[in-house]
């Protein structure tokens, strides 16, 4: 049952990312973004990581492309369809990714292809907030130090007069 | 389920990405393809957080770590994309070559 509504999600994953890559329409790139990051947080709770789908719902989906619909508004994206949007050298890059597909593939399928698991729920909220707030203290505030230097970068950046860069 | 299903379709992903920041031209599409490429780690995270289960949730606790670095990472890129479009009028990413070697042909409509 999990395996057939992985498999499903999986699937949107594919194509949405697809055409998040090769659509010639910035926007809709953008859209389909929101199509790939949810067929993926539909993977994640066919793993039984609920908790890890409903953040990878908010912070993805509600805030990282809301942002990033935020710049094409600010940077005048246009909104037909742009064939320049790729560059002359796509076939390379093709070429570049589908080999490491196919490296990563076949090490993958020789290193585990004959694993299974077995999800069983130990993913729901209190459970990986307990591990975080018990084990994983430190890295998690190391992370808020981070956060705030980002913040601070990002103000720091916006702040500067356009002449001075 | 076999464990190499999460991990093909993270390795799908994360070529997909690979792609996408090879051969994207605007600056926000190649961002968009960095969030691709990093989904696809939190994918091999969670796969094999559930298939150690070591009581820990270490690859879901590193996920949620990797989300909020996605976070900071887009916080910070789409700001110095936005900067770019200040100075540039433009976003192509291949355009921008204020800081190309000097001996390269010069482009930068500044």
């Amino acid at each position: 049952m999990t395996t057939a509504l992985f498999a499903v999600a999986a699937v949107v994953a594919v194509v949405s990312a697809v055409l998040v890559v090769t659509s010639r329409r910035i926007v809709h790139a953008a859209l389909w973004l929101v199509v790939t990051l949810g067929a993926v947080a539909g993977c994640f709770g066919a793993l039984h990581a609920e908790f890890v789908a409903l953040v990878q719902i908010l912070v993805y989906v509600g805030a990282i492309v809301v942002l990033v619909l935020f710049a094409l508004m600010l940077t005048k994206a246009p909104t037909n369809p742009l064939p320049t949007l790729t560059t002359a050298r796509s076939p390379f890059a093709a070429a570049v990714a589908g080999v490491l597909a196919l490296l990563l593939g076949t090490g993958v399928v020789i290193a585990f292809g004959k694993e299974k698991i077995k999800p069983v729920p130990a993913g729901d909220a209190e459970t990986v907030g307990t591990a975080i707030f018990k084990t994983w203290v430190l890295p998690f505030e190391v992370l808020s130090v981070l956060l705030l230097a980002a913040l601070i970068g990002a103000i720091a950046l916006s702040q500067r007069k356009s002449g001075e860069s | 389920m076999p464990l190499v299903l999460p991990l093909l379709l993270a390795v799908v992903l994360f070529c997909l990405g690979v792609y996408g920041v090879l051969a994207r031209r605007n600056a926000v599409t190649i961002l968009m393809s960095l969030e691709l490429m990093l989904n696809a780690v939190n994918l091999n995270l969670i796969a094999f957080d559930a298939w150690r289960l070591d009581g820990l949730a270490t690859g879901q606790t590193l996920a949620v770590f990797v989300i909020t670095l996605a976070a900071a990472e887009i916080g910070l890129g789409l700001a110095i994309v936005l900067l770019l479009f200040r100075g540039h009028g433009h976003v192509d990413a291949d355009a921008a070559r204020d800081l190309a070697e000097a001996d390269e042909r010069e482009e930068s409509p500044t």
